[in-house]
């Protein structure tokens, strides 16, 4: 690991300068940004330790949506009561992601930030044009049985890895920022960008620029929702495929529909075109599959991976299936 | 305290197991000290000088206050085995992959391999070394001997801290939700269905 200077921050002002400087870092639960020192990968020559922020809440709004604090731990905020009966879609995905002791520690806004388990990133003997821009990408023609099939790039096709962010997706979550220039907010299909030439640069936010909540508006069917994850292991496993999924059935018809896929984008994937196909249609199998096609229509597989197509389409569907179940 | 036993047996040669790792963890140190006698010298650009300085921290490791001045880059559990030279905390794969590492802190199990030591300013820290109570073995060390909960025993200190944490949590109830809620444990030598047996007795006292 490089040497770093260590910075425990007391608030939010002090968290924003000390990051703006000597090519820093947050830290938060470090389950991945330490991960990633320890393999030379990430070199911050700061780490801005930011665990001494109050950023713990999890609040009701008014409006019915709810405003979660970055510094969450994942555990907390899969095992909230509110979140369990009302947002069950995220407690699940949370809950399928890594393992318990993992959960303690990994924060929202870390989560939100962590980096791909493509194996051409993370080992430093091979091209990875994220890791070093311009040097390649060593999956493209390498062995890529774990890599995306959608929002790739002819220089990079790494999967995002997290569950929680593929729930956040369908749920249109906001993201609040603090940074010198004040505070705003993205919203969360415009907050982890897709590779196109320059992989290396994954989100819509720069170093300097905290994290402080994550907002999910009100949405009336949340609470009938699932995450299905698929997985070479029964747990502690990044997905193969995985699906987000909300729906609004009354009288048999599709009212609302929100629809996400993990383990086969490039990023948390939110699909337009599959929520299009569900609205409208009746609640049964042949909507799910016609929406299923709709949202793998782009998919572009590689030497090993084609299988992720077919697997994401079946999974989506079983989610619809559960979902559709509940109403 | 077999472990102890071993060690001083094994000393034929004046040198013990854990003092021929300190040494080489020296010797280590040493190659780390590089970078900063290369600035001295002059040999490196003034732009990858080492801004980085040891900081001091205090935490309570098994209800004893400790305060140690720690190079930025040491872990908890680095801290703890190297440091505090209290090795029942085990390195496995030091990537938060194996669990061998599990510790408890502010009563939260976690992974200290992936938590740097200056991060736990205040914290209260538990390891397995702080289960027992005098002689009185803490209910998950009494329940794992009697199931025989390990073969090699390498992974158990993580095993029993993580089930400790575990029922602390109250999340899980049946055989599957124990075993999912324990799988960032593992275990090479394959003690699953005993180490199951043990957590459910201690759960189901």
């Amino acid at each position: 690991m490089e040497s770093f200077r260590y910075i425990r921050a007391q608030d939010n002002q002090a968290a924003i300068r000390a990051a703006g400087i000597n090519e820093a870092k947050f830290i938060a639960g470090g389950t991945n940004m330490l991960d990633l020192m320890k393999l030379n990968i990430e070199t911050p020559k700061q780490l801005v330790d930011i665990n001494k922020l109050s950023l713990y809440k999890i609040e009701e709004l008014q409006n019915g949506g709810i405003r979660i604090g970055a510094l969450v731990k994942n555990s907390d905020l899969a095992y909230h009561p509110f979140i369990v009966k009302n947002y069950p879609v995220l407690s699940e995905a949370l809950l399928s992601g890594a393992s318990p002791q993992l959960r303690n520690m990994a924060s929202v806004g870390g989560n939100l930030m962590q980096r791909t388990r493509c194996p051409y990133f993370y080992s430093t003997d091979f091209a990875c044009n994220k890791r070093l821009p311009g040097s390649g990408c060593g999956a493209i023609d390498g062995y890529n049985r774990n890599n995306a099939v959608l929002g790739t790039s002819d220089k990079c096709i790494a999967t995002h890895p997290s569950d929680m962010c593929v729930a956040m997706a369908a749920l249109g979550a906001i993201i609040h920022i603090q940074s010198p220039k004040g505070i705003r907010t993205i919203p969360f299909s415009e907050f982890h960008l897709i590779p196109g030439q320059t992989p290396h640069i994954e989100h819509a936010i720069k170093p300097d620029e905290l994290i402080t909540h994550v907002e999910l508006p009100a949405l009336s069917f949340a609470s009938k929702s699932h995450y299905l994850k698929v997985r070479d292991r029964a747990s502690y496993e990044f997905a193969l495929a995985s699906a987000a999924v909300a729906l609004d059935i009354q009288g048999g018809i599709i009212k609302g529909a929100r629809i996400a896929l993990g383990g086969i984008g490039t990023k948390p994937w939110r699909s337009p075109e599959a929520e299009k196909a569900l609205i409208g249609a009746p609640a049964n199998n042949e909507t799910y599959k016609k929406a299923a096609d709709a949202a793998l229509a782009e998919a572009k597989p590689y030497t090993d991976n084609a299988f992720k197509i077919e697997l994401a389409k079946r999974t989506l569907v079983r989610a619809l299936t559960t979902v559709g179940g509940m109403s | 305290m077999e472990e102890k036993d071993k060690e001083n047996s094994s000393s034929s040669g004046g040198t013990t197991r854990r003092q021929f790792l300190g040494q080489v963890g020296l010797a280590g140190a040493g190659l780390q000290l590089a970078p900063l006698l290369a600035k001295a010298t002059g040999i490196l650009p003034s732009n990858e000088a080492l801004a980085a300085e040891p900081i001091t921290v205090s935490m309570m490791v098994n209800g004893s206050k400790k305060t140690l001045t720690l190079d930025t880059r040491v872990t908890l559990l680095d801290a703890l085995r190297e440091k505090l030279l209290m090795p029942g905390t085990k390195k496995g794969c030091d990537h938060g992959q194996c669990g061998a590492c599990t510790v408890l802190v502010d009563g939260r199990r976690i992974n200290s391999c992936l938590h740097l030591a200056v991060m736990c300013e205040g914290s209260e820290v538990t390891t397995i070394e702080g289960l027992a109570t005098g002689d009185q073995l803490h209910p998950m060390q009494a329940a794992f001997l009697k199931h025989d909960g390990f073969q090699c025993g390498y992974c158990t200190p993580g095993q029993i801290c993580s089930a400790v944490g575990l029922v602390k949590e109250g999340h899980a109830h049946t055989d599957a939700e124990i075993r999912e809620q324990m799988s960032g444990n593992i275990c090479r030598c394959g003690a699953y269905q005993n180490i199951l047996a043990a957590i459910k007795e201690v759960q189901n006292a």
